[in-house]
């Protein structure tokens, strides 16, 4: 169960948050122009990393806001929370 | 009770204070502080129970946790009755019964200890291999495994006991009060720290409040009683919790643990009512400090599971700290000085102790020397090869090992001895610290797995950490608090310590005997009696992995987990395969380290509080007019209202007849609502429904369907355009919280330059729908002032209005194709409004409803119900829906998925509407549907996914999803049930009203 550090209320138990899956994949403007597996690749195509792994998660319990974690997922330890529309680490 | 197996009296023991127990259904006697073990001891008591496979005899193995053997059922044919309870760990209290497992008829006669006997033909993996032909049998075979096997008996009955949950937050967590555990917590509470001290004994001191005083000094004072001292401090400490009875069962991530408190196990049955009986802890630690201590090991030799067989160390406890002989004529038998201590100890107390059998060649410490001093018979360099004795030991055969340690020489020496105190070593605790994540490495000079890369702000200290000597245990336990707390100093860095250091070591993993492996019975995890025979064996047969080896022999996967024996079980693989212990690496050790009950875990959330409901404002009138209920989501919704001893089928029925008739009512109030504001709220909602929203007139209601981002239908309800940048949305019941969260998800992150703002105001109204030809005249009744024309309120439209100056929303809006109005209050007037309704109704029989009858009539309509006659596989496309969807919108949540090539599939499961040939035949939703019934394999074209009995038709409809089912108007499909098969005709889905004529009536 992690600690997470929720970048609008601070540190609050993992049970009021939701994850969110695979972050910065951003919805496409113009659906239309594209082809069936360029629609795909945004629609259904994660990755699922053993590492350091760029996440969404939601403040379900708490403000309801979502924002970014990098976490590494092969001990759980939280890197970095920071808030959407920030640019990702380059880390 | 057979009083010369007390030995002098402990002071952990009350002698005064007699308690008496059952065992098996006998009368035994023993004292507050026994143990069940210890009392059953003191009674010479030695078999409790049979092993899980070959049903053989087994005794009290060890003093704690780890007990394999004694596990027992306590208070059998009473609620409280408890299956695998470790005899050991229970505390006696007057009326106490419990009872062995495993056997039948008795522990002392047993038939499954045939298995014993045919055990050459039991080897690992024999239920996979022997039960695997033919396959059709299976079930014959499973219930007679089923009967043979099992670990005691689950309670029939509720249990009448109240458990708890609780919180803590602390600084600095201490797992273990041996002596490293309680230094650590004094010295951490002392220094500032919110410090809570665990152990799963009710004494603190672990071991050292029994040590030997002669061998263990401080500051030139027996160890044991300069710990009490230590103990006695403890508890003038303020920031210092101390939690006895309490075992930690968990160890996750970021310092979060879960422990078990016991509070009233130990009491008696009139002292337990009423009272909290375990209580669950969640523990999150800023520090923690792992003092968890180590396990003695037992040796693998043949038969070394009889009855009498003991640790070493647990011979020991039971003299010392229970005053309880194990034997008459005792043995050692040991590869390290721990026995010596053992020995010391019972030949001190008067205890006869015949001889020591240690594999090792010779040992020069002060220990073994005080024992050479006494007379007891030392057999260095010898190992025992067998041991006899049915139900107790009687009698061990020793032999000389060879150099090499493979084989046993020279002659066999038999010695005759009711108890063999077996001592292979020491074992760290390091589950806790695996559970948590941490990585060990192999100390090659002692045999064991040691913490090397903790993962979270933590340590472990003593011999959970590989040091087992007093002064190395207590210096570096200074060292270490001082880095890991940022301290200075700790109060004990100057005080001087004497200990005994071991001079010689040997392991060897499984003793040789003389007879051939395969005619002995080397036990290595004694629970699921796996041998080191079926180890081998599962090497031969060619697995390699220790996780692969551990199920196919069972090792370690009985209730203690293989705590004993794990170990032995790599050592044999890592010599029989030839790999070095360090690169097999161990089994995953999970949680709980000791079971927990699943009263422990729910803790206050069972009955009511299991999965808390939520009720409407009109929830007492449902009540009060015998509804039965339905549960929708989290909430209880009105389901039927039956009259008269109705079924649910006749109620139903006229329920659903009233309201096309007269006039019906529903309580709606659980549909989620969601207040839209904001400038882009109309761009908001063009963006999640398929349909368009711009031109919506203020006052006016749509209904919308919204997608999932891969075209499928997500949820659908009616929209309210309130005023110029305010909407009301309106969700499906079950749907409410995901919608919002959808919304919010996709404002935050996809759309954040939208100005608009949401809202759930689900709770905050109440809804009641009042339908039917009738329902205009009632709704003149209770708003008079209100005008009910087609030209001022059309269908598909609101109204603000007031009820007893009550400020309400009325839409005149329709689920179930008749002329209706769904009228929205303040939820705390929503009885009060809901009662008004019902009593403007009473000249027009007005009929309250549930959701039965409401599904009953949207069906007759051929509305979608989400969830129902969708499952997440279904575009609007797919439900002949297309109207709704958009095409002049650039773009919606969905809708490039709707052009994919697999979503225009034409032959995909469409929804049709389903009419039996025979009138009277309802359908059971779910059926499969098939158009040919020779086939074979037979084709399944879809299901049913909607189906009732139309009083206002006469005759079944139902809805349907068909493969290619659009282009099937009036084609016969098949429905093929267990005893019969129905002839059906696909149809339109809109059985009644097709042209809506009704909503305008």
């Amino acid at each position: 169960m992690f600690v997470i550090n929720c970048p609008y209320c601070g540190e609050r138990d993992q049970q009021e948050f939701k994850a969110g899956g695979e972050a910065h994949i951003e919805r496409p403007k113009q659906p239309t122009e594209l082809s069936d597996d360029e629609w795909a690749e945004y629609l259904f195509m994660r990755k699922n990393i053993k590492g350091v792994q760029f996440e969404r998660w939601n403040h379900a319990h708490g403000c309801r806001k979502w924002f970014n974690m990098v976490r590494d997922t092969s001990n759980d330890e939280i890197k970095l929370v920071y808030k959407m529309g920030e640019k990702p680490p380059l880390e | 009770m057979s009083a010369n197996l007390r030995v002098k009296s402990s002071e952990y023991i009350d002698e005064t204070h007699r308690v008496s127990f059952k065992f098996n259904g006998k009368t035994y006697y023993g004292f507050k502080g026994d143990t069940l073990a210890s009392a059953l001891l003191a009674n010479d008591v030695h078999l409790v129970g049979r092993s899980f496979k070959y049903h053989r005899p087994r005794g009290i193995m060890t003093a704690g946790s780890e007990e394999p053997n004694a596990i027992v059922q306590v208070n059998d044919n009473t609620n409280r009755t408890e299956p695998n309870v470790r005899a050991t760990e229970v505390e006696i209290y007057e009326g106490l019964e419990a009872s062995s497992q495993n056997c039948w008829p008795n522990v002392n006669f047993d038939i499954g200890g045939i298995n014993n006997l045919i055990s050459p033909f039991l080897p690992a993996g024999f239920y996979y291999k022997t039960f695997m032909w033919p396959a059709s049998f299976w079930e014959k075979y499973e219930f007679f495994i089923r009967h043979s096997a099992g670990l005691g008996k689950s309670p029939t009955e509720k249990d009448p006991d109240i458990y708890d949950h609780r919180n803590i937050h602390c600084d600095v967590l201490v797992v273990g009060a041996g002596i490293s555990g309680i230094l650590a917590a004094k010295n951490a509470a002392k220094n500032n720290f919110k410090t809570l001290l665990i152990d799963e004994k009710n004494e603190l001191g672990g071991a050292t409040i029994y040590q030997d005083k002669e061998f263990n000094k401080i500051n030139n004072q027996g160890s044991s009683d300069w710990i009490k001292k230590e103990i006695n401090e403890l508890k003038n400490i303020s920031n210092l919790e101390i939690k006895t009875r309490t075992s930690v069962a968990a160890y996750h991530g970021y310092n979060y643990l879960l422990a078990r408190e016991n509070l009233t196990d130990h009491l008696e049955k009139k002292n337990k009512n009423n009272k909290v009986r375990q209580r669950l802890l969640k523990i999150r630690a800023k520090k923690v400090i792992l003092a968890t201590g180590a396990l003695e090991r037992p040796l693998v030799f043949n038969n070394n599971d009889r009855p009498g067989i003991i640790l070493s160390t647990a011979v020991k406890k039971y003299a010392d700290y229970f005053g309880v002989k194990c034997g008459e004529k005792n043995v050692f038998f040991t590869n390290n000085d721990s026995a010596y201590e053992s020995a010391l100890c019972l030949h001190n107390k008067g205890i006869k102790v015949d001889a020591i059998v240690d594999i090792r060649d010779n040992s020069n410490s002060k220990i073994v020397k005080a024992v050479e001093q006494t007379g007891i018979k030392i057999y260095w360099s010898h190992t025992v090869v067998d041991t006899n004795g049915y139900r107790r030991l009687d009698n061990i055969s020793i032999m000389r090992l060879s150099n090499d340690g493979m084989t046993v020489t020279g002659k066999r020496i038999n010695i005759s001895c009711d108890c063999l105190g077996v001592a292979g070593g020491w074992t760290p605790a390091v589950h806790l610290f695996t559970q948590s994540g941490g990585k060990l490495k192999f100390d090659e000079d002692n045999n064991v797995f040691l913490p090397n890369k903790y993962p979270s702000d933590q340590i472990s200290v003593g011999s959970c950490n590989g040091n087992f000597n007093l002064k190395e245990i207590i210096n570096e336990l200074s060292i270490k608090l001082k880095e890991f707390l940022k301290i200075d100093q700790t109060d004990f860095d100057n005080i001087a310590i004497e200990s005994e250091e071991e001079t010689s070591k040997r392991n060897i993993w499984l003793l040789p005997s003389d007879k051939a492996i395969g005619k002995t019975k080397p036990f290595v995890d004694y629970q699921n009696d796996a041998t080191a025979k079926d180890i081998k064996l599962a090497l031969r047969e060619g697995f390699r992995s220790i996780e692969h080896v551990k199920r196919y022999t069972t090792t370690g996967m009985g209730t203690d987990q293989g705590k004993l024996g794990n170990m032995h079980a790599l050592g044999i693989i890592s010599d029989t395969a030839g790999v070095k212990m360090g690169e097999l690496g161990t089994t995953t050790f999970r949680p709980p380290y000791t079971p927990l009950t699943f009263g422990t875990i729910v803790g206050r959330s069972v009955g009511e509080f299991f999965d808390i409901f939520r009720r409407t404002a009109m929830n007492h009138w449902h009540i009060e007019n015998k509804a039965e209920f339905e549960n929708v989501g989290q909430w209880k919704r009105g389901w039927y209202y039956p009259i008269n001893g109705e079924t649910m089928h006749q109620a139903v029925q006229r329920e659903s007849k009233a309201a096309r008739e007269s006039a019906g009512i529903l309580d709606a109030s659980t549909l989620g609502k969601i207040d839209i504001q904001g400038s882009d709220a109309s761009e908001f909602l063009n963006r999640v429904y398929t349909n368009a929203w711009s031109k919506l007139a203020i006052g006016k209601c749509r209904y919308g369907l919204m997608l999932n981002e891969d075209g499928m239908v997500y949820d659908d309800g009616v929209t309210t355009r309130l005023g110029e940048n305010h909407y009301l949305m309106t969700t499906t019941t079950g749907g409410a919280a995901n919608v919002l969260g959808k919304l919010e998800d996709y404002l935050q992150t996809e759309w954040p330059e939208l100005d608009v703002y949401l809202t759930s105001v689900t709770d905050h109204y109440a809804t009641a729908s009042v339908c039917g030809p009738n329902s205009k005249k009632i709704l003149k009744k209770i708003i008079p002032d209100l005008d009910l024309s087609d030209e001022n309120f059309p269908h598909m439209s609101f109204k603000e209005v007031k009820i007893n100056n009550i400020k309400c929303r009325v839409m005149r809006i329709s689920f179930t194709g008749e002329h209706s109005y769904e009228i929205n209050i303040q939820a705390s007037f929503g009885k009060a409004l809901w009662e008004k309704c019902i009593e403007a109704g009473k000249e027009f029989n007005i009929t309250p409803y549930g959701t039965e009858t409401m599904h009953l009539l949207r069906a007759e309509k051929g509305f979608i119900i989400v969830g129902q006659d969708t499952d997440g596989t279904m575009t609007p496309i797919d439900l002949q829906m297309d109207w709704i969807v958009s095409k002049k919108k650039y773009d919606f949540i969905g809708k490039r998925s709707l052009y994919r090539s697999d979503t225009m599939r034409e032959d995909r499961k469409q929804l049709v509407g389903l009419l039996t040939d025979d009138p009277n035949i309802i359908l059971e939703e779910g059926a499969q549907i098939v158009s040919e019934l020779k086939q074979n394999p037979i084709q399944m074209l879809g299901h049913v996914t909607s189906s009732y009995f139309s009083p206002n038709l006469n005759k079944s409809i139902a809805l349907a999803v068909v493969r290619g089912g659009k282009d099937m108007m009036g084609k016969k499909l098949f429905i093929p049930m267990e005893d019969k098969t129905i002839s059906v005709t696909v149809a339109n889905p809109v059985f009644f009203d097709e042209e809506n004529k009704r909503l305008n009536a």
